[in-house]
């Protein structure tokens, strides 16, 4: 069969399975936009490129498949950037397609040229850029196949726009044969497992540190399982979120930077710790010198380049999360070693009694914690919630319990502002059925907010919490604890008037004064039919807490600012 | 023997840009190789890139795996230098005007088993193959006739044996 190079890439999207293309028309594409007009695939027009591909990024993380985005060449591709960048360091699988000018003119410095192959290539998995129409077939199977398999992550695919016109004979199209990549199996080494399984018996006082990778293989049950039999407390990092329900009572939350209090001294007294799917980002170790000193170490990650490369590892599992807990679940259960209540257990109960008492809830104002309680309560437990980055997500890490996998998407390693509201509306896209709600903070909304629009056109009705504080939180919250209260551009002044911006879209805008105005307001959003924005003032003084300063060990905690 | 010296064979796909991801990767998580070099071999499409660093091994190890990541890196590894046969070339030119140093450093080529290969009435260019340590010892000798321009081609390398690495 022969059809043109654009037309092959939306029958190769078709093979793909995809369903949902995020984008924006220019220049370059207008031959693919073209093929897209006759094609049953849904595009969601965005208002910015960046929003495309953090649309794809939350509907890749909601429904376990890659997400699809497109823009022209030039401007265009260089505006995925950003949201090239979140999906690569929380290995989300975004495949995107992007428009380069004819191949006679590459290198020449034409009009919308930008070496995008080349900017892109320390934040994908894999750019390719197209140089004959016979390449398309082979390349978008093999870009899917990379983006999903193995540790996940996003690829491009450059296309010129005249090999968009050439054709191409589908039935002899050129094979690419990446040799240098195997989807591997997943399968824990039998050797690891033992070894594994020995340290785990002789410890005393183990903890489990769940990372996205738990998430991404859907490990979530076999987690839990596992936690159980050796009673072993469950941290989680930011991307780990929602492994374990958090009302479980072996989960500890998140750890870290802004981690509790009881899960950070967890952690530092353990004398195991078992590492699954992360990476011991510097937000959650802490000052790497004293991390688990008095603990021995079993890392389990997809990817070897993971293991010892921050901290040093007793047993390496270079394997599945899932299939790893599950070998561990059915080797324990074999030898009936399932642990009761004890000592470690004992304590755990204790820290979680005394920190939580150092949780206030202060006079005055609405203040963060207690608005993320009343928004855990008044919304459903597989509702989703996005966020944006600052306090507003370290607020929502801390104080929202998620009960659900792959309800809490969050920018956990880039920490790209913007992200909330975007990834929101791919979350809905991926699953409309579903509540979705994005805590953000103003100055964050603000920097993508222009998306309400592609929201209101496409009738995909996602919140928008914004907790309202004037400045840009979290730099200011630095200013004061650690710049002598010198805010240096932190103040945003007179922010937009959150309702009237949001009506100005045909959006619904809300403003709450009391919680019982917020909870009326959530309440109203369910069953809202188009896009709400509720405009949370809080006070610019509100800090995240507790907290551990940069290049303090875990349990160097400051509990007041 | 050369000391700390780590010497990183890769077989990788000869295709626009491997060079170029194989350098970014490097660059960005801020490995500091002393070597690369690039050429074809016995097999089509095929190029062994090879480069050499010093430094704890955890580091070498952790390059190895990042690098092996990239889906155009066939197959990589350490080549030790107790197990392998490893080569540079130099070659450099030095200022050679009176006499008497003249025959000085034609006897120091002859030592180092080194050659002329080019020669002018003030200046030799002289060629030699050998180890980083044989290389950097015939140059201290040439530094004190002067140096007047050098260049050097960075490391070759294979493991001693019949096996081949893309087996």
């Amino acid at each position: 069969m022969r059809l043109s190079g654009a037309k092959a890439i939306v029958e190769s999207l078709k093979s793909e399975k995809v369903e949902v293309i995020f984008g924006i028309p220019g220049g370059m594409t207008i031959p693919l936009y073209d093929a897209f007009y006759d094609s049953d695939l849904r595009h969601i027009l965005t208002r910015h490129e960046q929003c495309a591909a953090h649309m794809a990024d939350g509907y890749a993380r909601v429904k376990g498949v890659p997400g699809v985005c497109t823009a022209t060449s030039g401007p265009g591709a260089t505006n995925l950037v950003t949201g090239i960048a979140v999906a690569y360091m929380d290995s989300s699988p975004i495949v995107a397609i992007t428009g380069q000018v004819p191949r006679a003119m590459i290198g020449k410095d034409a009009f919308q040229e930008a070496d995008i192959v080349g900017i892109t290539n320390p934040i994908t998995k894999y750019s390719f850029q197209i140089t004959s129409a016979s390449q398309i077939p082979d390349t978008v199977k093999t870009a899917f196949l990379l983006a999903s398999t193995n540790r996940r992550g996003p690829v491009l695919i450059d296309v010129p726009k005249d090999v968009f016109s050439e054709e191409v004979d589908l039935d002899s199209a050129e094979k690419l044969n990446i040799k240098g990549y195997t989807v591997r199996s997943g399968e824990p080494h039998p050797y690891s497992i033992k070894k594994a399984l020995g340290l785990i018996m002789g410890s005393e006082r183990p903890v489990i540190i769940a990372g996205g990778g738990v998430i991404t293989s859907n490990g979530s049950a076999e987690l839990v399982k596992f936690a159980e039999l050796i009673m072993a407390p469950v941290a989680t990092t930011l991307m780990g979120k929602g492994a374990i329900p958090e009302t479980h009572p072996l989960s500890i939350g998140m750890l870290g930077m802004h981690g509790k209090g009881e899960c950070n001294m967890t952690v530092e007294s353990a004398d195991l710790i078992i590492a699954i799917g992360m990476r011991f980002s510097d937000r959650s170790t802490g000052n790497l010198e004293n991390f688990g000193e008095s603990a021995k170490v079993i890392h389990i990650d997809i990817d070897p380049a993971e293991i010892g490369k921050n901290v040093r590892v007793d047993v390496p599992i270079v394997a599945d999360a899932k299939k790893t807990l599950a070998i561990l679940v059915s080797k324990l259960s074999e030898v009936g070693s399932k642990r009761g209540e004890n000592e470690w257990t004992k304590k755990l109960r204790e820290l979680k009694a005394h920190y939580s008492s150092n949780y206030r809830e202060a006079d005055g104002g609405l203040r963060p914690a207690k608005l993320m309680k009343l928004l855990r309560d008044a919304i459903p437990g597989s509702a989703i919630v996005t966020t944006g980055v600052g306090q507003n997500q370290m607020w929502a890490a801390l104080h929202f319990q998620v009960l659900e996998p792959k309800t809490f998407i969050t920018s956990g390693g880039l920490g790209a502002m913007g992200f909330g509201l975007p990834a929101s509306i791919g979350a809905k896209v991926a699953s409309p059925e579903r509540p979705v709600f994005n805590i953000d903070g103003d100055g964050g909304f603000i920097m993508t907010e222009q998306d309400l629009a592609t929201a209101v056109m496409e009738d995909i009705p996602t919140v928008s919490i914004i907790m309202n504080n004037r400045v840009l939180g979290m730099v200011r919250q630095w200013q004061c604890m650690f710049c002598n209260k010198r805010y240096s551009e932190t103040d945003l002044g007179k922010v937009p008037d959150f309702v009237k911006l949001a009506e100005a879209y045909g959006a619904e805008g809300i403003r709450i004064e009391s919680y019982k105005d917020f909870e009326t307001a959530v309440k109203r959003s369910l069953k809202a039919e188009v896009p709400v924005v509720i405009d949370v003032p809080i006070s610019a003084d509100e800090k995240v807490l507790p907290m551990v300063p940069p290049g303090k060990r875990l349990k160097e905690v400051i509990w007041y600012g | 023997m050369d000391e700390g010296l780590h010497i990183i064979s890769a077989i990788v796909e000869d295709r626009p840009g491997v060079l170029f991801k194989v350098t970014s990767l490097i660059r960005r998580r801020g490995f500091n190789i002393a070597t690369i070099t690039v050429g074809s071999t016995e097999k089509e499409k095929v190029s062994r890139i090879t480069m050499t660093m010093g430094g704890d091994v955890r580091i070498v190890e952790q390059l190895i795996k990042q690098l092996s990541k990239i889906p155009d890196v066939v197959k990589i590894t350490e080549l030790t230098p107790t197990e392998s046969v490893y080569r540079e070339l130099a070659i450099v030119k030095v200022s050679a005007q009176d006499q008497a140093k003249r025959s000085d450093i034609l006897n120091y080529i002859t030592i180092f088993r080194g050659r002329v290969i080019d020669a002018s009435k003030d200046s030799l260019i002289i060629e030699i193959v050998g180890s980083p340590n044989k290389i950097n010892a015939f140059l201290d000798l040439m530094k004190s006739f002067g140096i007047a321009e050098l260049a050097r081609t960075g490391m070759v390398a294979l493991a001693r044996g019949t096996k081949s690495m893309d087996d």
